[in-house]
This record gives structure tokens, C-alpha cells and sequence, in this order.
């Protein structure tokens, strides 16, 4: 099976000038926005692709689909060359850029869908059906005739993600497609593309801030750093690898002195004179049988709980630490 | 031929929407429309008053140059009325369209030459024919078949010059972010220069009005050989019959530019 996306030894550099006092000229500089990144996505995935601001992720996806000329390296995406081939390319592909729109602002959103319908050349039953599936299924029946610019952020995000879905893609790529939309409106938006992944084998690839998305629609976390791949695995993978540390919270029989000497745990604090306790560790040295065990020495214990990392931690203390 | 209308069906989905949006709005649509005939109606009483004070100007008397104004000023209104918005790149650039346009199946100057159509323009272009058909009317014009070939071909040739031009224009936007006012000196320069007779001009300026922005192609030229008048200097009216030269010239230049400017494009940031 030929992978969605193959990508290798890719890179992009952007020249910037920059004015510097006392120098009539401007220096010129080179940013590196990709710098030699390699992975690739097997149809059927689904990838969250994260990083702080800055990382080099829209600059991927714009190799990925042609837009942006890659400065080095390899990139094929659906077996294709993406400059190259940009417009076979992009009948295979959707595309969601969550802060831009590719709908007219000035038109009814139905008239939207007819014109990318006609744009793809779908034929006009199969277009129909299509049409009526993604209103059906993203709840857009109530707001079908209203022009897009009257539109709440929360109704165009599923116009965009019906738009780009209008011409059934292999691969569908989102920019950050949660960005300012609330706790709701989240939740919809992931169940149908969970549902729409599982229904119709899409690929997808992500890009975001919301730790919610890469939980909930994420099988696999690519992480990248200043243009490099810093990561590729499961989430849980990606907090370990950062040394998170577990916590264990112990409820104890009475109150009891601070256990500050359990070998392999940190104590992070005490409530109730004693009576509820909270260790850290690290799971990779020690488990939490042999922690109770060196507890129950000291104190009874009578109900544990044990907590994982908190992936918005993880992230924050990953990006903190590449600033 | 039924796979070229099907080739151009997504091109002629997407002007009609364009135009229905024009439709939508029909008082801003009125206001454009009478902006653009003042523009006209300007440069046409300039001229006027040019002529109120003097008979003859680069050889050409009044009549003769209500010709080569109303010309010109065709196949600039018409060039505008079709690709003259692809000025207006810098602003799809800021706001992600470009990046939009990349990502549909069509070409990408073809998705901006229909993103927007001009009808606005069209006041102009009833300016232009106006004063046209009256030059044509008022001069000893011979009328044979060489004449309407030579008119039909001006006609033709000017339109594709002038849009030639704008894709320049389009072109040299991706390098200079903002560069719409440099751009704009040889768009709407390009279009004065054609109203006026190229022998005004000193002999560097000539053979850059012929040469290099080929603007005497649209107009004086084919005047001079319509009405029968020899050229200036380094300009012989036969000339005229070469205007399809000029245009692929042009257009070669612009698809290079056009080519050039799409693979240096760095995104629109986000």
C-alpha cells in the first residue's frame, strides 16, 4: 500500500530582510522554516500535527499541496508530485484552513457548494447527493440561504469542512479547524469527523492547539520543533518521553506526617493534617505496588487514585523548553 | 469542441456567480458604474480642451485623434473589463484567497482572471465607442476590406495587449508586496501613452512605446495606416500589420513573469 503522504528530508527557507539602524541596506537573512523533516502517513491514519507557533507546520502543509515550492528534499502526497501535479493533486485532497475562507463571502452558502460542485466537476446527481449528505450531517439546513458573511463562526467552520469534503478526498488536511469555536460546537465537529473517518476510510491531518482534538481524533502525534520532527508516536508516548511524571493521591486511615522519605516519589503536598497525600513519580522507575507497599510502613492506607499527566502540561513544558 | 465548453464549465460557473453578485448590490453597482464614465468623460475633455487651442498635435488633427483615443481607450476598457482586477493580488494574498485557489483543480490565473469581471467599466468603454465612431465617421476614410481587417485586427490586438500587460502587472506583484502604485505606472501609463501619437514623444521615448511597452501598436499605428499617413521616424505606418508581434511578444513576457512570480511566492503567513 502506497503511504498518503511521504515525506523526506524536506525543507523550506525563507528569506527575510530586515532593516537594521545605522545601515543604509537591509540584511538579508535565511529562516529555516522546515528543516530536513521525514515521516510518512499511511492511508487511514489520522495525525495530529503539533507544535508552538511558529513550528513550521503551515509551511509543511504548503508543500504537502503544492502551494509552497519546497526548498529541498522529497514530498510526494497521494503518490503525487504536489507542484507538479497540483491539480490532479487536488481532486484527492480537501483542505481546511481554519482562519481562512474558501467560500464567497458574497453568496448564499448553497451557491458556495454548487460552484466548488461545478469547480470539480462532479456530476450534477452525484453532486446533489453529496450536497445533501454533508447538509444533513453537519446540521446546516437552517442557514443553507444566508449569505456567508452573516454567517457565526462555529456555522462557516462547517460550511468549510463540508466545502472541502464536497468532492470526496483520499486525504483531508485541517488547519487548526477548532480555533475559537466553543465547547459544543468542538464536540459536534470531532464526531462527524470521527464518524466520516470511519464511514469512508479518510486520511486525516491535523494541525492544532486543542489538546481535545488530538485526544479525540488522533491515532498517532507528530510533534515539530524550529522545523524538525521532534516526536512521532501515540500521546502517551509523547508524555513519557518528556519524563511526565504520575501523581498518586493516598487517602489515609489518620492523620499522618508529611511522606517525604517514599523512595523513587516526590511529595507534592498534604491536606487535612496528613489525612489526604499527593506523591509524584516516575512510572518508568518505579511502580505504583512497590510505592504502597513503602507507604503502607508508614500509614494505612485506605483509597488511591492515580492520576495521568495532563497532556496541556506536557505540551506547554515541551514548548517552554524549545523557546 | 464540446470537451473545450466542458474544459471552461467550472470558469463559466464561477463568472456567473460573480455576476449575479454585482446584481445583488445594485446601488454600489450604480455608483461604479457613473464613477467610471467621470473617468472617461476626463480624459475625453482634456483632450477637448487641447484641441480648442491648437490644431494639430504630432501631425494628427482632431478627428485623427478622436480615433486614436477612442482606440485606445476600447481596448483598455475592455482589457480592464476582463483581467483588470488582477491588481488586486496583494489583497488575495493577505487574506488567503491565493492560497484557496492553489487548492481547486483549475489553473490559478484562470481562477483570478474570473474571480471578478468589471462591468463597471463598461461607461468607459461607451465613451471610448462614442468617440470612435464619430472620429471614424468624420475622417475621408477609404472603407475597404484591407481597412475593416486592419480594424477588426486593432481591435483584437489591443484587447490582448493591454490584458498582456495586466498580467505583468500580476506577475510583479508576488516580488514587490506592495506594489500596486508601480504596477499601476505601467498599466495605466501604458494606456495613456496609447491615446497619444507616439511622434510627440522624444526618440528613446519612441522606441519604448514600440519596443518595450508596445502601446503604439493599439492605436496610432493602425490611424496613421488607416487614414493613410506616413510615420515618424523608426515608425512606418505598415507597422500597424505587425501589432500580433507585439502582442506575443508581450504575452511572453507575461507568461514568464506569471511563472516566475507564481514559483516565488512565500505564502500569505498563518
Amino acid at each position: 500500500m502506497t503511504a498518503i503522504i511521504d515525506v523526506r528530508e524536506l525543507s523550506r527557507h525563507f528569506t527575510v530582510r530586515r532593516k537594521e539602524p545605522g545601515r543604509l541596506v537591509r540584511r538579508r537573512s535565511e529562516v529555516v522554516a522546515v528543516d530536513a523533516m521525514t515521516f510518512s502517513v499511511q492511508p487511514g491514519e489520522s495525525v495530529g500535527y503539533i507544535g508552538a507557533n511558529g513550528a513550521g507546520k503551515s509551511t509543511t502543509i504548503k508543500m504537502l499541496t503544492g502551494i509552497l515550492v519546497p526548498t529541498s528534499g522529497h514530498v510526494r502526497t497521494c503518490g503525487m508530485e504536489p507542484l507538479k501535479q497540483r491539480k490532479r493533486l487536488a481532486r484527492r485532497v480537501g483542505v481546511v484552513f481554519g482562519q481562512r475562507t474558501q467560500l464567497w463571502w458574497d453568496l448564499p452558502v448553497s451557491e458556495s457548494f454548487q460552484i466548488l460542485a461545478a469547480i470539480h466537476r462532479l456530476e450534477t446527481p452525484a453532486a446533489t447527493r453529496r450536497i445533501d449528505e454533508l447538509v444533513d450531517k453537519l446540521e446546516m439546513g437552517s442557514y443553507l440561504d444566508s449569505p456567508v458573511r452573516q454567517l457565526s463562526l462555529g456555522q462557516r467552520m462547517r460550511a468549510e469542512i463540508a466545502a472541502s469534503l464536497l468532492h470526496s478526498p483520499d486525504l483531508l488536511i485541517l488547519d487548526e479547524p477548532t480555533i475559537g469555536l466553543d465547547v459544543l460546537s468542538k464536540q459536534r465537529l470531532r464526531e462527524f469527523l470521527r464518524a466520516e473517518r470511519r464511514e469512508k476510510g479518510i486520511t486525516l491531518l491535523l494541525t492544532t492547539h486543542d489538546v481535545g482534538d488530538v485526544e479525540r481524533l488522533c491515532d498517532r502525534v507528530l510533534l515539530v520543533d524550529h522545523g524538525k520532527l521532534a516526536f512521532d508516536g501515540t500521546l502517551t508516548g509523547l508524555a513519557a518521553t518528556v519524563g511526565a511524571r504520575r501523581e498518586l493521591v493516598l487517602d489515609l486511615a489518620e492523620p499522618s506526617a508529611d511522606l517525604t522519605a517514599i523512595p523513587g516519589s516526590t511529595h507534592l503536598g498534604s491536606e487535612g493534617d496528613g489525612m489526604r497525600q499527593r506523591l509524584s513519580f516516575d512510572a518508568a522507575q518505579t511502580t505504583v505496588v512497590a510505592l504502597l507497599g513503602e507507604v503502607s510502613r508508614h500509614a494505612e492506607v485506605l483509597d488511591v487514585t492515580v492520576a495521568e499527566p495532563d497532556i496541556e502540561d506536557v505540551l506547554s513544558r515541551i514548548y517552554a523548553a524549545t523557546r | 469542441m464540446a470537451s473545450a465548453v466542458q474544459a471552461f464549465a467550472p470558469y463559466r460557473v464561477i463568472l456567473a456567480s460573480r455576476l449575479r453578485a454585482q446584481a445583488a448590490y445594485r446601488g454600489s453597482f450604480v455608483a461604479d458604474l457613473f464613477g467610471s464614465l467621470c473617468v472617461a468623460a476626463t480624459e475625453f475633455a482634456e483632450l477637448w480642451a487641447l484641441f480648442h487651442n491648437i490644431d494639430s498635435l504630432g501631425g494628427l488633427d482632431w478627428h485623427a485623434m478622436l480615433m486614436v483615443f477612442g482606440i485606445g481607450e476600447f481596448a483598455f476598457s475592455v482589457a480592464d473589463l476582463l483581467v483588470g482586477h488582477l491588481d488586486t493580488i496583494p489583497t488575495y494574498i493577505r487574506a488567503g484567497t491565493l492560497e484557496a485557489f492553489y487548492l481547486r483543480p483549475l489553473s490559478l490565473l484562470g481562477q483570478l482572471i474570473t474571480s471578478e469581471i468589471g462591468l463597471r467599466r463598461l461607461t468607459r468603454m461607451g465613451v471610448a465607442v462614442a468617440a470612435a465612431t464619430y472620429g471614424f465617421a468624420a475622417n475621408d476614410i477609404d472603407w475597404g476590406p484591407d481597412v475593416v481587417a486592419m480594424l477588426l485586427l486593432t481591435l483584437v490586438m489591443g484587447v490582448a495587449l493591454f490584458s498582456g500587460v495586466f498580467v505583468w502587472a500580476a506577475g510583479a506583484q508576488f516580488f514587490l508586496v506592495n506594489g500596486s502604485e508601480f504596477t499601476n505606472a505601467i498599466t495605466y501609463g501604458g494606456s495613456y501613452a496609447s491615446k497619444q501619437p507616439s511622434s510627440i514623444f522624444p526618440n528613446p521615448l519612441r522606441v519604448f512605446f514600440t519596443f518595450v511597452v508596445p502601446v503604439a501598436f493599439v492605436a496610432y499605428l493602425p490611424t496613421l495606416w488607416i487614414l493613410g499617413l506616413p510615420g515618424p521616424e523608426f515608425l512606418p505606418s505598415w507597422l500597424a500589420w505587425f501589432s500580433p508581434v507585439a502582442v506575443a511578444v508581450v504575452w511572453s513576457v507575461a507568461w514568464l513573469l506569471w511563472r516566475v512570480g507564481t514559483r516565488h511566492y512565500q505564502g500569505g503567513g498563518g
